[in-house]
């Protein structure tokens, strides 16, 4: 068995009179492209605020790569390794597609603003060596035609894109994707599925909350299901497709055990 | 350098070309305009609008760059001019026997000293403004830094008494003027061949203090700290998950502008020999925020320009206001201090509406509407 990247225990959140995480915990394995899938509301944005540092948990233990790191602040949850993307695309919309990824190097880098104003030579260095990765990362996208456009006028598959390389900038360990085929037509989805498992293939472990059964499914190696905020479900993408409970959560109750959720 | 010329892009020697020539421009500038239309108070304002564009990029580094509203800027101005001034007049000596025994000859600071302190302590009260405004955005932040400024000026106003330290609304007299290298920029310069008189040393001197800002400011801008800044602007929450200590750039914002503000604030208290708290009210701070909103908000050739227009402005209104009325009406109906603001209002309002990202903004980069490839794949 593989070791674990990331493990995350005893979640607990609650808004107001709304639990909106109840217990909640997941383990990610180096390498896997882990699903997060639920109803809408179940609170898998929710979880996902939390692991990334956004929202203060009630409760919960959390360790990423073996040393446990409390997600307090979003910026020390962004050092450590995790990176994560935006349900609502937020992209820098001003700065074109290469600053933002140039952005994204911000943590991996030191350059500081005394270096910045003399111009010294590890400044320089530091300096083009973020803008070759930053292209480098926007031809992996396959965006490098627009690096000089202003992010806000990128089409809308590219502005995902954009996201997500900006991520990669980041070097994570973990890269999680909060509803990255959310709005996409169906040529855009079979793109961004490609990308996807082109990254995996690339040694980046994923962490992927997703509406979309049919992309989960195709993609991940192990998949959670969360309703109400509770786990209701975790195994392979197969196995809990058949789960009573996952069908129940998704289509009702009058449900017969042996309909298929998706496709 | 392209910044200043985007029509020559891509032709370093004719930008190096048209740089060079701008210098020279600005350097004979004083001459001209002495010897035809303004004489010494035409060089003073052209010293002035320099003190101008440099509080203006400072501004602009957390307006601009770093998009946290701060309607208290002039705060950090006065600070420096204040540093200056205690530190380089007989005010304190005068008014404390004991510093007086202790300093027999009066206080005369380097101005090597004076305005590195000038700059430290204007970063200080930078990071004493932005620690708590941290959490505060927009109108919120705006309401604060006004408070700032006013808590500033107020106790300038007031820190006469029990002890005389600021000498309160009358302010602080007989500052020394600047010296550098045995050269007193408060008399004339005589070069044997020429006189250069001490407006114009204070031209030159806050010119190349002006291109010293402009190169910092363009150096910042193009670094990972400028693009930090730029992020959070645009939006910090993503720029959190990026990695980005926002609390630290934030501040670092706030400490490098009111470095600017205090370095010049200094210059200002040497140049004018006199500062009251007069000069520091919530409407010069209103101007220098105008001047970047009018020339182009985070574009620093924009904020140069909005600076230099509206440092002018009132001189060349001060000048023809009076003339004009009189050969029209033969008598002065209206004011020019009344018409300036009158104009100031109607200037903003016209960019606004026409040119409501400035004057001169940034260059957009690409088109509205990107080209969408015939085919995409992963």
């Amino acid at each position: 068995m593989a070791d674990a990247l990331l493990k995350v225990s005893g979640v607990n959140k609650r808004f107001g009179g709304l639990q909106a995480l109840s217990d909640v915990g997941i383990t990610i394995e180096r390498g896997q492209i882990y699903g997060l899938i639920g109803p809408n509301g179940a609170g898998k944005t929710t979880f996902f605020n939390v692991i990334t540092g956004l929202y203060t948990p009630d409760s919960g233990t959390f360790e990423l790569d073996g040393k446990p790191y409390s997600p307090t602040e979003v910026h020390r949850v962004a050092q450590a390794g995790i990176a994560r993307t935006f349900q609502n695309i937020r992209l820098f919309p001003d700065m074109t597609a290469l600053e933002n990824v140039m952005v994204g190097r911000h943590c991996r880098t030191k350059a500081t603003a005394l270096g910045a104003v003399l111009r010294t030579k590890a400044t320089r260095q530091e300096e083009e060596a973020i803008r070759q990765r930053a292209e480098e990362l926007l031809e992996y996208v396959n965006i490098a035609r627009y690096a000089d456009f202003q992010a806000r006028t990128l089409a809308y598959g590219d502005q995902r894109r954009l996201e997500i390389a900006r991520a990669l900038a980041t070097d994570p360990k973990l890269l999680a994707l909060d509803e990255p085929a959310a709005g996409m037509n169906a040529t855009e989805k079979v793109a961004l599925r490609e990308l996807l498992s082109h990254i995996g293939r690339d040694g980046v472990t994923i962490l992927l909350i997703e509406h979309d059964v049919k992309l989960v499914m195709g993609l991940c190696n192990r998949v959670t299901v969360l309703d109400y905020g509770k786990m209701i479900a975790t195994g392979a993408p197969a196995e809990v497709q058949r789960d009573a409970k996952v069908i129940e959560a998704y289509l009702g109750t009058a449900a017969a055990p042996k309909v298929a959720v998706a496709p | 350098m392209t910044l200043f010329f985007p029509g020559l892009r891509g032709r370093p020697n004719a930008a190096l070309g048209a740089t060079i020539t701008l210098l020279l421009l600005l350097l004979v500038l004083p001459f001209i305009v002495g010897s035809t239309v303004g004489g010494n108070a035409g060089v003073r304002a052209l010293a002035f609008a320099a003190l101008y564009v440099m509080l203006a990029l400072g501004l602009n580094i957390v307006v601009g760059f770093a998009g946290l509203l701060d309607l208290g800027y002039i705060a950090f101005y006065a600070v420096g001019a204040y540093m200056y001034a205690l530190l380089a007049s007989p005010h304190l000596t005068s008014n404390f026997p004991a510093l007086a025994a202790m300093f027999p000859t009066g206080f005369h600071s380097s101005i090597w000293m004076v305005v590195p302190l000038a700059a430290a302590l204007a970063a200080f009260f930078g990071v004493v403004l932005g620690a708590p405004v941290l959490k505060l955005r927009g109108d919120y932040l705006a309401i604060v830094t006004l408070g700032f400024g006013e808590i500033i000026r107020i106790f300038l106003t007031n820190l006469n008494a029990p002890l005389n330290f600021t000498n309160g609304p009358q302010g602080i007299t007989l500052i020394d003027p600047i010296r550098i290298v045995g050269i007193n920029f408060g008399r004339t310069l005589d070069l044997g061949f020429m006189k250069i008189g001490s407006v114009y040393l204070y031209y030159y001197l806050f010119l190349l203090l002006t291109i010293i800002t402009i190169v910092i400011c363009i150096r910042l801008q193009d670094s990972r700290l400028g693009r930090a800044w730029m992020a959070i602007r645009e939006d910090d929450i993503a720029a959190k998950a990026m990695g980005i200590n926002v609390r630290n750039v934030k501040l670092l914002a706030f400490a490098l502008g009111a470095t600017f503000g205090g370095v010049s604030g200094a210059m200002f208290a040497a140049f004018q020999g006199f500062v009251s708290p007069e000069s520091f009210s919530l409407t010069e701070s209103i101007i220098v925020l105008a001047m970047i909103v009018l020339g182009g908000l985070g574009h620093i050739p924009g904020v140069v320009l909005g600076a230099v227009l509206l440092a002018l402005f009132p001189e060349v209104l001060r000048h023809t206001v009076v003339p004009v009325q009189m050969q029209l009406f033969g008598k002065v109906l209206v004011d020019a201090e009344v018409l300036r603001m009158l104009l100031y209002g109607l200037a903003m309002v016209l960019v606004m509406l026409y040119r409501p990202k400035g004057l001169w903004p940034a260059p957009e980069h690409g088109i509205a509407r990107a080209p969408r490839p015939a085919t995409k794949g992963a």
